[in-house]
């Protein structure tokens, strides 16, 4: 079984995210960087694919020189190979240009994936497009938000619950599933595996590599403008109070004077 | 004036409070039409008509139902091409992003999801969202002029704008690939009768403190008429569904108030509630990092506290 992991490199959650003033685009080289964490779900469950199937796992990304550090991160919980796409004239995409980059490395891998595996939502632009944008490039059926995914030679099963319902999707391979953070526990790189990375073949795409015109990525390709960025004024801690046995009626009377009871 | 699709957000003919919204927010911007998928159009024609479509497009084949998204994006499509519609505004849930997704690339219109406000300015559409945790508000313009927009619920009080919608039934097959990621089951959830947790306009949550008993919580969320949220914590524990998991890696809520108890606010969890209105907690721990958030706070136990706010709340409602 063939599978590719599609992963993002974002900026750390915990830092002080911010925007370039030069272009308002993402600051992605003065904020510390990591594979965003809804993509370890994804690397885990290829994993455990793999291991179950005897299949091959290809972690790919698209990101500036410092993504480098997300495909490692999954060559070192376990993937075989990385493909990064790496141009400047990238910088500034969106997700639609993101989605063509990453559907035009797809195809141009040696042999094609039985299954395309990705996180839900990437922890910066938090969108959750970017999957079924490369299902609708490549056209293939995608199965998101899955938390429990069934894998057979020809097809997956998949569990996701809504709000309204739990629902059970199928579709046959090739597919690509979107997983969440409820389909299992990732695993840590272990000392092994950590050595073991460092002989697994990298190839670094550009975007003539990929026969990609600059026209089509980018920040002119864009298909939405930023405008404006503001920062949100931090909130001002407001009254607290302690419990001394009438924590429970001052909080009821907050409620009733800002007319929520 | 500019057509705007709407893509209406119903169960079995009952329409939602964000199509309402979606409604609202579309006349800013062009004369707004809704999209019906599914059964029992005539049930929901007056809602949609209330709040100012001019048609109600609607299609009933079993494909839209039975597969997933493609064949909603393709009508959607369809109904682009066939009314020019300079805009489709789409409820945020996550089926919503998609079939936004897909449909942005099968029209090149630009996408932007989770706005919170949508206006035209001198004859643009600027959309406005809350970024990074909600620490950034960002204003975007599609760049040719034509967009798909998912809109956050809460994100406009629903105004009534009365209108005589034409009902216009579409004929409609879906594609081959339409047909290959199917349904095969679905098993409802119980409905818990409490207001759905990124509408609510009052989300109480509960966290580690509370040990896994969540019944203090859910008294005090139900004197309030509130939706239940759990943090991560919480829901890993296995005590609360993943769906009322409130946070960077559940949902994003924005009501008018959030009362976090036993949570310590973590930014994980301040992701999904930071943009709230206003914020109260309930926490042990005076240092717990939630308490730097909130408009007030309490430092001591829920399983005291909450029983005893709940009392005073259900007597003064009499």
């Amino acid at each position: 079984m063939n599978i590719v992991v599609c992963v993002k490199y974002v900026p750390d959650a915990q830092a002080d995210r911010t925007f370039n003033d030069s272009d308002n685009t993402t600051d992605r080289t003065n904020v510390a960087g990591l594979l965003s964490e809804l993509d370890e779900y994804a690397v885990e469950e290829a994993l455990k694919i793999k291991e179950a199937n005897d299949g091959v796992v290809t972690v790919l990304t698209v990101g500036p020189a410092a993504a480098a550090d997300a495909t490692k991160k999954a060559l070192q919980m376990g993937a075989d190979k990385a493909v990064h796409v790496q141009d400047d004239a990238i910088h500034g995409s969106d997700a639609g240009a993101t989605s063509l980059l990453l559907a035009r490395a797809i195809e141009k891998l040696e042999t094609p994936p039985d299954l395309i595996l990705t996180g839900m939502a990437s922890t910066d632009g938090t969108m959750g497009v970017v999957p079924t944008m490369l299902a609708e490039r490549l056209g293939l059926p995608a199965v998101t938000y899955a938390s429990e995914l069934t894998v057979t030679a020809s097809s997956v099963s998949v569990r996701r619950d809504g709000d309204i319902a739990s629902q059970t999707i199928e579709a046959s391979l090739p597919a690509l599933v979107s997983v969440t953070d409820q389909i299992n526990e990732p695993r840590y790189p272990s000392f092994k595996g950590i050595m073991a990375a460092k002989k697994k073949p990298v190839d670094t795409w550009s975007l003539g590599d990929l026969g990609v015109d600059a026209g089509e990525v980018g920040l002119g390709s864009s298909w939405t403008t930023v405008e404006s960025f503001s920062a949100r004024p931090p909130r001002q801690q407001g009254t607290i109070v302690a419990d001394e046995g009438d924590g429970g009626k001052k909080l009821a009377a907050f409620l009733a004077e800002h007319k929520f009871v | 004036m500019a057509v705007v699709l709407v893509l209406a957000d119903h169960l079995d003919g009952k329409v939602r409070k964000t199509t309402a919204e979606l409604l609202t927010i579309a006349r800013s911007i062009g004369e707004p039409s809704s999209v019906f998928v599914g059964a029992n159009v005539s049930a929901a024609a007056d809602i949609l008509g209330k709040y100012g479509s001019q048609k109600i497009y609607h299609c009933d084949s079993a494909e839209l139902t039975d597969y997933l998204v493609v064949p909603q994006a393709e009508l959607l499509a369809q109904l682009v091409a066939e009314t020019s519609a300079v805009a489709v505004l789409i409820p945020s849930t996550p089926e919503g992003k998609e079939i936004a997704a897909r449909l942005a690339v099968k029209t090149g219109f630009g996408l932007v999801t989770d706005a919170v406000d949508v206006q035209s300015v001198d004859g643009k559409i600027v959309t406005t969202q809350s970024v990074f945790a909600g620490s950034y508000t960002v204003k975007s313009t599609p760049s040719k002029g034509n967009a798909v927009i998912t809109v956050k619920p809460n994100s406009a009080p629903p105004q009534q704008k009365p209108a005589q919608p034409e009902l216009v039934a579409v004929a409609f097959t879906a594609s081959d690939l339409a047909r290959t990621a199917k349904i095969t089951a679905s098993n409802p959830k119980e409905k818990s009768g409490r207001p759905e947790l990124t509408e609510a306009a009052i989300v109480v949550s509960g966290g580690r403190g509370t040990g896994g008993d969540f019944s203090k919580v859910e008294d005090f969320a139900d004197s309030l008429k509130a939706a239940v949220g759990a943090s991560r914590a919480a829901v890993d524990a296995g005590w609360y569904p993943h769906t009322s998991q409130v946070g960077q890696t559940g949902k994003q809520v924005s009501p008018q108030l959030y009362v976090a108890c036993g949570i310590s606010g973590a930014i994980q969890h301040r992701a999904g509630m930071q943009t709230s209105k206003t914020i109260v907690a309930v926490n042990k721990d005076e240092e717990a990092p939630i308490f730097e958030l909130v408009d007030f706070g309490v430092v001591g136990d829920l399983f005291a506290v909450l029983p005893q706010a709940t009392e005073v709340v259900k007597s003064s409602k009499g």
